[in-house]
């Protein structure tokens, strides 16, 4: 990886942290269009928790933590982290390396510039 | 969009978990061929931005909000296949520690959330990209259409599963225009930022942007060294 997407990526995950760490507290609380839904026409007459519910990060509130602020802060910046480390480790197992070709042959570091013209 | 475990009864749910499997075992083995040395640090960096953007819901109407689902967006930066993986990984995550979305619900929510807005998102931004002139205005505008486009028929794909399994019975007639209508303007949000993240993308760095790869012939590529 070259110097300037290192940065590229390294912005990115600070605003991705901002984002989740301090705008989300934010955000509207009103349930989304599914939920809303669901509760006016009935749909979830036999909804069951999660499995999870008792997940110390459930419902995106760290458990122990009595801020609002804080409680959903630590919560979104453990998700972007958890996200990014499983992203970036599932695409690091399944990138082609070195000069190893994609499936149309063309080198790794080729990108498609569109047909010759 | 999160659908809760309850909602659907346990064969619908185990067909549509194994629909998420096939689908998503598919897009790993593809992802391969997206996943150059330039592409593979940003399929984290586009998980984590999408997770982000999933817990800032916007209100769209009295009481309601909607939130980004992100596949489109996904498949216009770092590819379809990736980009399928990269959002299945968000709703992993969101069902298994923030009990955002049931646990049998998980198969659900990867089909609505994950394949169906990439396959509509992509085809559709895809398909506008041949029409429009060759430039960064369209490339946004149509990351716009398509991300927009995306949601309600990823509504669509729930109200098909809730056809087939749904534990409770609300007749169609009520549920698709309901559904229908108020994830047609929580696309409209969708489309909007897909638009904002794209545009901000192709200004800094064009040649990061999947999607836009030979429709934007001036595009200066960094030069392919490796660290």
């Amino acid at each position: 990886m070259t110097r300037r997407t290192t940065a590229f990526v390294v912005v990115g995950l600070l605003v991705a942290l901002l984002l989740a760490g301090v705008v989300s507290f934010y955000a509207s609380d009103s349930p989304d269009g599914l939920e809303r839904v669901a509760s006016d026409r009935g749909l979830n007459a036999a909804e069951q928790p999660s499995g999870v519910e008792e997940s110390p990060l459930s419902g995106y509130r760290t458990d122990g933590i009595g801020d609002d602020r804080l409680a959903g802060g630590v919560a979104g910046v453990v998700g972007v982290i958890g996200t990014f480390a499983v992203g970036t480790g599932l695409a690091l197992a399944l990138r082609r390396r070195g000069g190893e070709p994609d499936r149309r042959g063309r080198p790794a570091h080729q990108v498609d510039t569109g047909p010759p013209r | 969009m999160h659908v809760p475990d309850g909602f659907l009864d346990a064969p619908t749910s185990v067909a549509a978990g194994a629909i998420a499997v096939a689908g998503l075992a598919l897009c790993l083995r593809r992802a391969r061929a997206e996943l150059d040395e330039r592409a593979a640090p940003l399929a984290g960096l586009v998980a984590a931005f999408v997770f982000a953007a999933q817990m800032l819901n916007f209100p769209v109407a009295a009481g309601t909000s909607g939130h980004l689902l992100g596949g489109a967006l996904a498949a216009i930066v770092v590819g379809p296949w990736t980009g399928a993986v990269c959002v299945a990984v968000v709703l992993l995550v969101q069902s298994l520690l923030f009990a955002d979305g049931g646990l049998t619900a998980l198969g659900v929510n990867i089909v609505d959330m994950s394949l169906v807005t990439v396959l509509v998102g992509y085809l559709l931004f895809r398909g506008l990209a041949l029409l429009l002139p060759r430039s960064p205005a369209s490339v946004v505008g149509a990351s716009f259409v398509a991300a927009a486009v995306s949601v309600p028929v990823a509504s669509l794909a729930f109200v098909g599963f809730y056809a087939v399994g749904g534990t409770t019975d609300v007749p169609l007639g009520t549920v698709v225009p309901a559904v229908l209508g108020v994830h047609v303007l929580i696309g409209i949000g969708e489309g909007l930022i897909a638009a904002l993240v794209v545009g901000s993308v192709l200004t800094v760095r064009p040649d990061l942007v999947h999607g836009a790869h030979g429709l934007l012939p001036a595009v200066r590529l960094e030069p392919a060294a490796v660290t």
